[in-house]
C-alpha cells in the first residue's frame, strides 16, 4: 500500500493546506509520484443505506480499491468527501468540480421483496452535470462482493474505453507451516481478483506451482510435487476433477496455455537439457520446440500464438527469448541487465512483463516488444511471477522480500504498486499468481 | 516437504529404534534359552580347565569393541549393519559422512573441496552395486521458481556426472530437482542462500 497511501496522503495533505488549490496540488502530485500523472480524479461516495438494509458487505470501499490499484484513478480519500448523496438528483455538481472531481460514483442499497438486496449505483460527470452509467442489481447478500467487482469494471470501461478485469479470478499457491508443526503445507487458491473469498482447490505436503488459467477460465494447470517430484496437472476447477498431463523422467514444469486452448507448452528434461516442448491435450502427443544444451523453460504464448517467448540461458545469463511454435527462428527478445526471466505477454501483444534483476534485487519490468524500451514497475527487493490482468492494464505478481511474499499489482502506466488485500493468514506466503 | 527434506535427521531415530528392538529381540532370545522349563533337563559331567586370565588379556575382548562400535552407532543414529553406516562407523572422518554439496550463485560447478566426497560416494556405489542413491538439486530463493526448477536439475546432473565417471553405474543414480521450493534454512539472508544452494545425496533407504 505504500506508494499509493502517499499519493492518498499527498492529495490529502495538499487539499488541507491549500484547499481549495487544486493547481498546487497537482503540482506536489506530479512530482512525487510520476506514475500517477494523468490519473482520472474519481469520488467513490458510500452507498446510501434504507433502513435494514444492512448487509456486512460494503459495495464502495470495493469498488474505491479497485479503481485507486489501476493506476488510472485518483480516488478522492472517503475522509475528504464533501457531501454523501445518494442519487443524482441529490448532487451539488458545482462543489464536487471545485474539488477537482471528473467522475462521481453514488449508489445506495435497499431490501428487495423476495428477501435479497436491491443495489442501485450511478457513474455520474461532475462537468458534463449528467450521468455516464447506472443500473439496478438485485442480489444475495453472498453474491454482493460479485456485484460491487461488476459495477467497478462498468465504472472502468465507461471511464477509460478498455475492458474491466475485477470480475475475473485469480489463482495463487499459499504456503504455510502445518498446524501440527511436521512441515509446510501447499494450497492452490482460486479467488477475487481483489483476493477475497479464496478457495483451496488442493492441498499438498509438497510443493505447488505456476498455476495457468485455461483460456476458457474453467481450468487451471499447474505443477505439483505430489509425486515427491515435478508433474504437471490439469485440473477443472467446478468439478476438481485433474489429469495428469506430463510426468516424464526428469522435470515437468511450467505449463501455458496455446491461445486456442488446445496445446500446452512445458517444461520438459526427458530427453537431457530442460527444454520447451508442446502436448496436444486431446492426443498427449508431445513435440520438441526448443532443443538446446541450455536450460529452456518458462515458456508464455504471444496472443495470436505465432510466437512463444521463455527464458534461457544460452548466452550464459537467463535472458528471454522468442521461437516459433515449430521451433524454427528464434530470436533474443532482452538485452538490458544480466537477468530477465519469466515472461508474461500482455493480450494485446505490445508489451512483456518479466523478473528484472536489478542492483542485485528482483523486480518485475516491463518491455515494450516494439521499442525495447523497459521499465520497471515494482518496488522489489525480491518480486517475481508476473502475470497480466485479462485487460492488460495491470500486473499481478508476487512481491517478496524479508516480510515474507504477498501477492501485489503494478500498473502498466507505472508508479501504482499496491498489495492485495489477503484474506490468508499473516504468516502464510502467497505467491505464484495468475490472472 | 519439510519432513521429506529431513528425511536424513529423520531416519536416524528410526533406525535407532530398529537397533534398539533388535536388541531387545535378542535379550528376549537370552532370557528363553534360560528358561529352566524349557531347558534340556538332562546333566552331564564336564570338564574342568585352569582358567588363565593373561591369555584372555592378550586377545582384545571382541565384545568390548563391539560394544563401543555399537555405542557409537546408537548415538550417531548409524545402523551397524548398513554397508553405508558401517564405513562411517569404522572411518570416523570418511567422506561418506557427507551427504551435502554446495554451489556458488547461479552456478551448477562442483567446488573442488567437494570433489573428494563425490569421488567416496562413486567408490562405495561402485563397491555396492545394490545400492541406489536419488540426487536431489535445490537453489536459494532468489530470481524465476522455474529457471530455479532447471538449475536445481543442472546442479543434480553435475553430481551425477561425476558420480558416473568414478563408477557408480546410471541406473543406481536418480535426479530430481526441487528448485528452490525446499529451502533447508528458510531466511532471506547471504547465509542461508549459501547452505540452501546444494545438492543432496540420498541413500535409499
Amino acid at each position: 500500500m505504500t506508494r499509493l497511501n502517499r499519493v492518498w496522503s499527498t492529495v490529502y495533505l495538499a487539499a488541507l493546506l491549500m484547499l481549495p488549490g487544486q493547481a498546487s496540488a497537482d503540482d506536489v502530485v506530479i512530482d512525487i509520484i510520476g506514475g500517477i500523472e494523468g490519473a482520472t480524479p474519481i469520488a467513490v461516495v458510500p452507498f446510501q443505506r434504507a433502513d435494514g438494509a444492512d448487509p456486512e458487505t460494503g459495495i464502495a470501499p470495493i469498488i474505491t480499491a479497485n479503481l485507486a490499484r489501476t493506476g488510472r484513478f485518483d480516488v478522492l480519500p472517503e475522509d475528504d468527501l464533501v457531501a454523501t448523496p445518494g442519487r443524482m438528483e441529490d448532487v451539488r455538481f458545482s462543489t464536487w468540480r471545485a474539488q477537482g472531481v471528473d467522475h462521481l460514483v453514488v449508489g445506495g442499497i435497499d431490501n428487495a421483496s423476495d428477501g435479497r438486496y436491491e443495489v442501485r449505483f450511478e457513474l455520474l460527470d461532475a462537468f458534463q452535470g449528467q450521468r455516464t452509467d447506472g443500473r439496478r442489481y438485485r442480489a444475495e447478500e453472498r453474491h454482493l462482493r460479485t456485484l460491487a467487482h461488476t459495477i467497478s469494471d462498468r465504472i472502468y470501461e465507461a471511464i477509460t474505453d478498455r475492458p474491466g478485469t475485477f470480475t475475473k479470478r485469480i489463482a495463487y499457491v499459499a504456503v504455510e507451516q502445518r498446524e501440527d508443526g511436521e512441515g509446510r503445507q501447499h494450497r492452490l487458491v482460486v479467488a477475487d481478483s481483489d483476493g477475497h473469498r479464496p478457495q483451496t482447490i488442493l492441498t499438498s505436503d509438497e510443493p505447488l506451482l505456476s498455476p495457468a488459467w485455461s483460456p476458457s477460465r474453467d481450468r487451471l494447470a499447474y505443477v505439483s510435487f505430489e509425486g515427491r517430484r515435478s508433474e504437471v496437472f490439469v485440473q477443472e476447477i467446478r468439478t476438481g476433477e485433474r489429469e495428469q498431463v506430463a510426468s516424464f523422467r526428469g522435470i515437468n514444469s511450467a505449463p501455458a496455455w496455446s491461445p486456442d486452448g488446445d496445446r500446452l507448452a512445458v517444461t520438459l528434461s526427458r530427453d537431457g537439457a530442460a527444454n520447451i516442448y508442446l502436448i496436444d491435450l486431446a492426443s498427449g502427443e508431445v513435440r520438441p520446440v526448443t532443443d538446446h544444451w541450455a536450460i529452456d523453460t518458462e515458456a508464455t504464448w504471444g496472443p495470436d500464438g505465432e510466437w512463444i517467448y521463455f527464458t534461457s540461458d544460452r548466452g550464459g545469463r537467463p535472458q528471454i527469448y522468442r521461437t516459433t511454435p515449430d521451433g524454427g527462428e528464434t530470436e533474443r527478445v532482452t538485452y538490458e541487465g544480466a537477468y530477465n526471466a519469466r515472461p508474461s505477454i500482455s493480450p494485446d501483444g505490445e508489451r512483456m512483463a518479466m523478473v528484472h534483476r536489478h542492483d542485485g534485487q528482483y523486480y518485475i519490468a516491463l518491455q515494450d516488444l516494439e521499442t525495447e524500451a523497459v521499465q520497471i514497475i515494482s518496488d522489489g527487493p525480491a518480486d517475481e511471477s508476473p502475470s497480466f490482468a485479462p485487460n492488460g492494464d495491470l500486473v499481478i505478481y508476487t512481491a517478496g522480500g524479508t516480510e515474507g511474499q504477498r501477492l501485489a499489482t503494478a500498473s502498466v502506466i507505472g508508479g501504482a504498486v499496491a498489495p492485495l488485500e489477503s484474506t490468508e493468514r499473516p504468516d502464510t506466503r502467497v505467491r505464484e499468481p495468475a490472472w | 516437504m519439510t519432513a521429506r527434506s529431513h528425511r536424513n535427521v529423520a531416519l536416524h531415530p528410526l533406525r535407532t529404534l530398529g537397533l534398539a528392538a533388535s536388541l531387545a529381540l535378542l535379550a528376549g532370545c537370552a532370557h528363553w534359552i534360560e528358561d529352566p522349563e524349557t531347558a534340556p533337563g538332562e546333566e552331564t559331567e564336564l570338564e574342568t580347565e585352569d582358567f588363565d586370565p593373561t591369555e584372555a588379556e592378550a586377545l582384545e575382548d571382541p565384545s568390548d569393541a563391539d560394544e563401543e562400535r555399537l555405542e557409537r552407532a546408537r548415538a550417531e543414529g548409524l545402523d551397524p549393519d548398513d554397508p553405508l553406516d558401517a564405513a562411517v562407523l569404522d572411518e570416523p572422518d570418511s567422506p561418506l559422512a557427507t551427504r551435502r554439496v554446495h554451489f556458488a550463485f547461479d552456478s551448477s560447478d562442483i567446488r573442488d573441496e567437494d570433489i573428494p566426497v563425490l569421488e567416496a560416494h562413486a567408490e562405495f556405489l561402485r563397491e555396492h552395486p545394490d545400492e541406489r542413491m536419488t540426487i536431489e538439486g535445490h537453489t536459494d530463493e532468489r530470481g524465476s521458481r522455474e529457471y530455479n526448477l532447471a538449475l536445481g536439475e543442472r546442479r543434480a546432473e553435475a553430481v551425477e556426472r561425476l558420480l558416473r565417471a568414478n563408477g557408480a553405474r546410471s541406473d543406481q543414480l536418480e535426479v530430481v530437482s526441487y528448485g528452490e521450493e525446499d529451502p533447508l534454512i528458510d531466511e532471506s539472508n547471504e547465509d542461508a542462500w549459501a547452505e540452501n544452494r546444494r545438492a543432496e545425496l540420498l541413500y535409499e533407504r
